[in-house]
Parts: C-alpha cells; sequence; structure tokens
C-alpha cells in the first residue's frame, strides 16, 4: 500500500522582478486591479513533473544538489506547500523534520515550549503530558527543561526539537538534513531512532547530503536534478550516478578553467620543421611545484605528442568516478612526425592538495625504448585503487631518459574515487583487524551492496 | 462552501489559538516583577492620568455626560475598547512576518496568527474591565441591568475587528507600506469615532452633518454601545448595532476572501 504517492506534480514559484518587489500599496491602486500586479513576472518549476511512489514501510532517500527541488518536494509531502499541478496524495499523520524548534518562544520556558510544539505538530495535551518525560530524557534537558528558550545552546535547541517531532509518532517521517548540526554524540541517537522507525514498519522520506547515511538506511533513491526525477531506484546504484554526474560537472568545469588557461600558457603545437615558441620557463625541468602552484599545465616540444587521454573502466567504458576496487585504465592516444629512439612514458597520481599518492614511468620498471613513429596508443593499467575518498589529479609525460619533455601534461587530467569508508590519509593500506575474545567489539553491519 | 471549509479547518486547531494565546500572554509580561498585575496596571495608571487632567485641570463641557470626573470614567470606557481594536489591528499589520520560520515549517491554517492577535488583545481588554467597573461606581452615574448586554457588544468588535486584521494582515505581506498608513488612519479613525467627545453631544445639534458622516463609521456604533451598556446605563440602539453586525460580517467575509486568495504566496514572501 502506499504511503506517499506523487502523480505528475509540479511546484511553481513566482519571480517578482526587483520593481515589483518595491511596487507600494498606492502604485498598486492606482494601476487599478490589487492582484493583478501580485502576478509574477516570471515563473520558475522548482519541482517540475515528479512521480514516485513510497511504499507503507519503506525508507525512500532524496538526493540532489543544493537547490535541485528536494526540499520544496519534502514541504509539499508535509503539506506546507501545495503543489501546482498535479496530485499528491499521502497515508497517515506525518511528521517533518524540517526545522527543528520552529516556532520555539524564546521567552518562555523548555517546558511549555514542548506543549506549544507538540501541539502545533497534532498532538494532544493528554499525548504530550504523557510522552513528555521521555521528550525531554531523549533531549538530555532535565535540568534546564524549566528555563526560557533563549537561554539553550543552539545544540539543546535542536535536541528539543527532534525529540519532539519524533514522539509525534508519525506514520510517515520526513527528515530534511536535520542531522547536520547535531554534534557527534546525538547524531548517532537520531538515527537510532530513525533505525526504530524503519523496523517498526514507518514510512520515511529522507533528504541529506550525507551519501553515505542515505545509501546505508533507504531502500530505494530517487535523485533529483533541476526539479526533476533523474534515476530511481536501488541506493548505491543511485548514489553512485549522482556522484558520477556531481563529478563531471566539476570536470566540465575544470576544463572550461583550462581552456581559458591554455589560451595564455600552452603553445599552439609546431607545424613542421618551425622551431616551437619557448615553453614556459619553468617547464625545462619538470619539478613539482609546491601544492598551491600546481595548475593544470602543458609543456614540451611535442616530438612525441600525447593526443588524446582517456580513462577507462575494466569493461572498457569511459568513466571519471571509480571505486576503490575497480580496475582503472589510463588511455593515451600518442603520435610522433619523426622516429624517435629515446622515449620514458610516465604517470603521477596527486591529491587535490598536490600530494602525490604514487609516480612512475617505464623507465624506473626498466622498460627500453627502441623506436617509435607515426600513430600508437599507451595503456597503463591499474587494477586496483586502494585511495581513499576524493579527487584526485594525473600528470602524464612522454619524455627522455634524462628528463628532456616530450610532451607533458600537468593535472589536465581528473577523476573521482568514491568511497564510503571516512579513513584518511593518502592511501589505503590493505588491511584487516583481529581482535582477542575478551573484546567486546561488534563487526560493522553491512549496508546495501552493489549486486 | 469555501468559508465554511476554512472556518472548520480553524475550528480544529482551536488547542493551538487557545496555546499561543497563552503563550502570547505569558510571554508579554515574562521578566517583569509584577508579571499579570500589569494588565491591571496599565489601565489603572491611564485611569488616573485622566482623573487628574480632565477632573480638575481642563473640565469637559458636554452636559450631557455630567460632572468633569465622570468625563475620565466616560473616556475611559472607550478607550479600553478602542485599545483592543488598535492594539490587535497593529500586531495583525506584522503578525505574518513576525511568525514567518512557523508559515514556513510548520502546517497549520495562517489564519490561526491573526486569530491570536485579536484574541490575546481580547483577553487584555478583559483585564481591564474590573478597573473600568472600580471606577464607574465611584464616578460614573449609577450602574444599571444594561451592563449585561455588552458582550453583545463585544461580539460586534470582535467579528468587525477580525475581519479588518485578516484584510490587514494578508495585504502587508505584499505591500509593508500599509504599516505606515494604518498607523495614521487608526488616529484619524479614532477622532472620527465618540469617544473623547459623545455621540449625544449638544455640539452636534446645530451641526446635524457631522453626525450623519459620523453614522457612516461602524465603530461609531459599537462605541455608542459601550458607553450606553457602562456610562449611561441604558439599551443602545439595537437596531444601528445590528447593521453594525452586518458590516463586520461583510468586512469579515471579504477579508477572509482577501486572506485565503494570498494565502499560497505567504511562504514565498514573509
Amino acid at each position: 500500500m502506499p504511503a506517499i504517492e506523487l502523480d505528475h506534480v509540479s511546484r511553481h514559484y513566482q519571480k517578482y522582478s526587483a520593481k515589483h518587489r518595491f511596487q507600494t500599496f498606492k502604485s498598486a491602486i492606482d494601476k487599478g486591479d490589487l492582484f493583478k500586479s501580485l502576478r509574477a513576472d516570471e515563473v520558475v518549476a522548482a519541482v517540475d513533473d515528479v512521480s514516485f511512489v513510497v511504499e507503507k514501510g519503506e525508507t525512500f532517500g532524496l538526493v540532489g544538489e543544493n537547490g535541485s527541488g528536494k526540499s520544496t518536494i519534502l514541504k509539499m509531502v508535509a503539506g506546507i506547500a501545495k503543489p501546482s499541478a498535479g496530485r499528491l496524495s499521502v497515508q497517515g499523520k506525518v511528521s517533518a523534520l524540517i526545522e527543528l524548534g520552529a516556532g520555539f518562544h524564546p521567552e518562555i520556558s523548555g517546558r511549555e515550549n514542548v506543549f506549544i510544539n507538540g501541539i502545533m505538530l497534532g498532538l494532544t495535551k493528554k499525548e504530550i503530558t504523557k510522552k513528555f518525560a521521555e521528550i525531554v530524557r531523549f533531549a538530555e534537558l532535565e535540568d534546564f527543561i524549566e528555563a526560557p528558550v533563549k537561554t539553550y545552546s543552539s545544540g539543546m535547541y535542536m535536541r528539543l526539537g527532534f525529540s519532539i517531532a519524533i514522539n509525534v509518532n508519525p506514520e510517515v517521517l520526513l527528515v530534511d538534513e536535520v542531522l547536520a548540526v547535531g554534534d557527534a554524540a546525538f547524531v548517532p541517537k537520531c538515527l537510532d531512532r530513525i533505525d526504530d522507525f524503519r523496523r517498526r514498519k514507518k514510512t520515511i522520506l529522507f533528504v541529506s547530503h550525507d551519501l553515505s547515511t542515505v545509501s546505508k538506511i533507504c531502500n530505494r533513491v530517487a535523485w533529483i536534478k533541476s526539479g526533476k526525477i533523474k534515476m530511481i531506484g536501488e541506493p548505491k546504484r543511485v548514489v553512485d550516478a549522482y556522484m558520477q554526474d556531481v563529478t563531471e560537472e566539476q570536470e566540465a568545469e575544470f576544463r572550461d578553467r583550462k581552456d581559458e588557461a591554455a589560451a595564455v600558457a600552452v603553445p599552439s603545437p609546431p607545424s613542421e620543421g618551425k622551431i616551437a615558441t619557448p615553453a614556459p620557463a619553468a617547464a625545462a625541468e619538470p619539478v613539482p611545484a609546491p601544492a598551491d602552484e600546481r595548475r593544470e599545465q602543458r609543456w614540451g616540444k611535442r616530438e612525441i605528442e600525447i593526443r588524446k587521454v582517456v580513462l577507462r573502466n575494466g569493461r572498457g567504458e569511459e568513466k571519471h568516478v571509480f571505486h576503490p576496487g575497480d580496475v582503472m585504465l589510463i588511455e593515451m592516444d600518442i603520435a610522433a612526425r619523426e622516429p624517435v629512439k629515446d622515449f620514458v612514458f610516465g604517470i603521477g597520481v596527486f591529491t587535490s592538495m598536490g600530494v602525490m599518492c604514487y609516480g612512475t614511468n617505464t623507465n624506473l620498471e626498466e622498460y627500453e625504448s627502441v623506436s617509435f613513429a607515426g600513430e600508437g596508443k599507451v595503456v597503463c593499467r591499474i587494477d586496483e585503487l586502494p585511495l581513499i575518498n576524493g579527487t584526485y589529479y594525473l600528470d602524464l609525460a612522454v619524455h627522455k631518459r634524462d628528463g628532456y619533455p616530450y610532451d607533458y601534461h600537468r593535472n589536465m587530467y581528473s577523476f573521482l574515487v568514491s568511497s564510503m569508508i571516512r579513513d584518511e590519509g593518502v592511501a589505503r593500506l590493505a588491511h584487516a583487524w583481529e581482535f582477542s575474545p575478551e573484546i567486546g567489539i561488534k563487526s560493522p553491519v553491512k549496508g546495501t551492496e552493489t549486486p | 462552501m469555501k468559508l465554511a471549509d476554512n472556518l472548520k479547518e480553524v475550528f480544529k486547531h482551536r488547542l493551538l489559538i487557545r496555546t499561543l494565546v497563552g503563550r502570547e500572554l505569558k510571554a508579554r509580561y515574562r521578566g517583569t516583577v509584577l508579571g499579570f498585575f500589569w494588565s491591571f496596571f496599565n489601565p489603572f495608571l491611564l485611569m488616573v492620568v485622566y482623573t487628574v487632567v480632565f477632573g480638575f485641570i481642563i473640565p469637559a463641557r458636554d452636559e450631557s455626560i455630567g460632572k468633569p470626573l465622570a468625563y475620565a470614567v466616560f473616556l475611559f470606557s472607550g478607550l479600553l475598547p478602542w485599545t483592543w481594536f488598535s492594539s490587535s489591528s497593529n500586531d495583525s499589520a506584522n503578525v505574518l512576518m513576525v511568525n514567518g520560520n512557523l508559515i514556513k515549517k510548520i502546517m497549520f491554517p495562517a489564519e490561526v496568527l491573526p486569530i491570536v492577535s485579536v484574541t490575546s488583545n481580547f483577553v487584555h481588554f478583559l483585564f481591564g474591565l474590573p478597573i473600568l467597573l472600580v471606577f464607574l461606581i465611584l464616578f460614573g452615574k449609577p450602574l444599571t441591568a444594561y451592563i449585561f448586554l455588552f458582550p453583545i457588544v463585544v461580539l460586534v468588535q470582535y467579528v468587525f475587528t477580525l475581519g479588518f486584521c485578516l484584510l490587514i494582515s494578508s495585504l502587508t505581506v505584499h505591500f509593508r507600506d500599509i504599516k505606515d498608513i494604518l498607523s495614521n488612519l487608526l488616529t484619524f479613525w479614532f477622532f472620527s469615532t465618540p469617544i473623547i467627545y459623545s455621540f449625544g453631544s449638544s455640539v452636534f445639534k446645530d451641526r446635524p452633518a457631522f453626525q450623519q458622516i459620523l453614522s457612516f463609521n461602524p465603530m461609531t456604533h459599537i462605541f455608542t454601545a459601550y458607553q450606553d451598556c457602562f456610562f449611561f446605563g441604558r439599551l443602545f440602539h439595537w437596531k444601528r448595532l445590528g447593521i453594525t453586525l452586518l458590516v463586520g460580517l461583510i468586512l469579515f467575509w471579504i477579508g477572509y476572501a482577501v486572506f485565503d486568495r494570498l494565502r499560497d504566496s505567504f511562504p514565498e514572501e514573509v
């Protein structure tokens, strides 16, 4: 049985021009029609023709960038905003963890605010009296409940708000990014309570930027982009697609910036026989610059030229987002106008901070160059990427054994390693934990895995 | 019917209204030493000032009111309900903006907010009544049984005020100028209502046109009725008050319609 049903739902927001905003009552009357002047100049669709069904007992996630329309959907489900078009139905009592403690009055005590807030959320006085002790205990505010709310810290404020909302005991719980403000001790408690809701087969609609939590607790996830559903389905798959998209957008932006830089820094490829304009002075020696100076650059006279670089996964598909266990192929199309005998291919992997994670070349690995002319392809196969979550940049180069560069690409290619584990450092060392039986410790509960 | 549905929805939220009115009243005197006592003390001090000024310094000339000390009581019997009306209007002009976070984040009918403004000011009005009674007994004309009719006048004023406040609160969201217009309008309205003078004053004998104009002001009949109940101790002009109630109902209907029409724009505009 569906708990939440959205059927071609749209929500338009009216955008008023700056001129309208300062319009006065008088000028509205002068122009004649009061209501006509209230009409918007432009309509923006925050949610555009969205349809999905959340079954009873399901935990459904919404992911997407800021401003993609997630919160608007949540507000419509909560009944705060009305859909401009389409049909929306919700079965059962809804409680929204949208803004915690909205409606707290600063001057009056925590106790009175619990009652007022509870009534706003649809509880009766009797129900609140019954749950009062539990609400206060969960918020850990036993000592402060008689103090005016204005004396609370923002954490106390949030805890009390969460505690009231969760005790409304709804059939449908809406959670919007509220866990972002909790402290390290309270967030697990909240997640625990949300988990409890899941076990009791309540419906949860969950919005968060914390993708690891989303893929851990949700049964299904929808990815919203610019007000439309881009993808809907199994959490891991949707979250991956979303992350890939984010990276691609970052890369597109990155590419734009690079093109601008290239127009200045990189000389045009030398035409035959002519000596190219000298490369930037720093180019003569490919010494890794300090982190903050690691800009995208390209230098070398291109006796051998790297024409195209593609990153692929093990199945040969072009990709930008990899998981730590994935195969990564770095494919370089190269070309030489004249036969060359002395050449070395090299790669370097850098973090976004400019720290080199790994670097190698064919010379170090004792390959001996013989000769090359015309066009060819070099593939470096990396069987696993034991790296932590983050963006990485590649240096790719063809140069002489003594270091003289033919074509050096610095920071021109990037990829993202998407990992749910929050470990730190430069690389992930393969490891395993072992505990003697005296140590009481639980192994992690595996979330939804990739099929 | 739309209005009926809306009213049903509001009725469902009566507990919320009651709680918010309570919150409003509690929050107003929170942190003061005298607390609720201020609700009596404020009108009492006002009454003392009027008694001194109009009883001893500038004695009023209106024969229909009687001796100068009585004038202060007469004035007070109009000022008390006027304070209810003007404070409600001023509060309503801000109420949707002040509670913007509620409208944006929690689902409940927004008209609850102006209703709470009008109602909490009404409670303050009630707190002032004992003071009025005490001074009526001390300086005024003898009380009569007609005083028990005043709840009818209160009802008429409540409907009228609520209609006005619904209109004001929803329009101010889009036209913030209304706040300034309102304060001027209220001053003008105050003097066009028989509060500091009486509707039956001998001044109007020579200038009946004035009286004619005044009778187009619905407030005239409400306040005359208050004075009849409290001060003069006679039956109010029930036909005029009946028509005023009708006007109040129409204003309420218009105010609610405008409020309803603009309702969806509140979460974005407040």
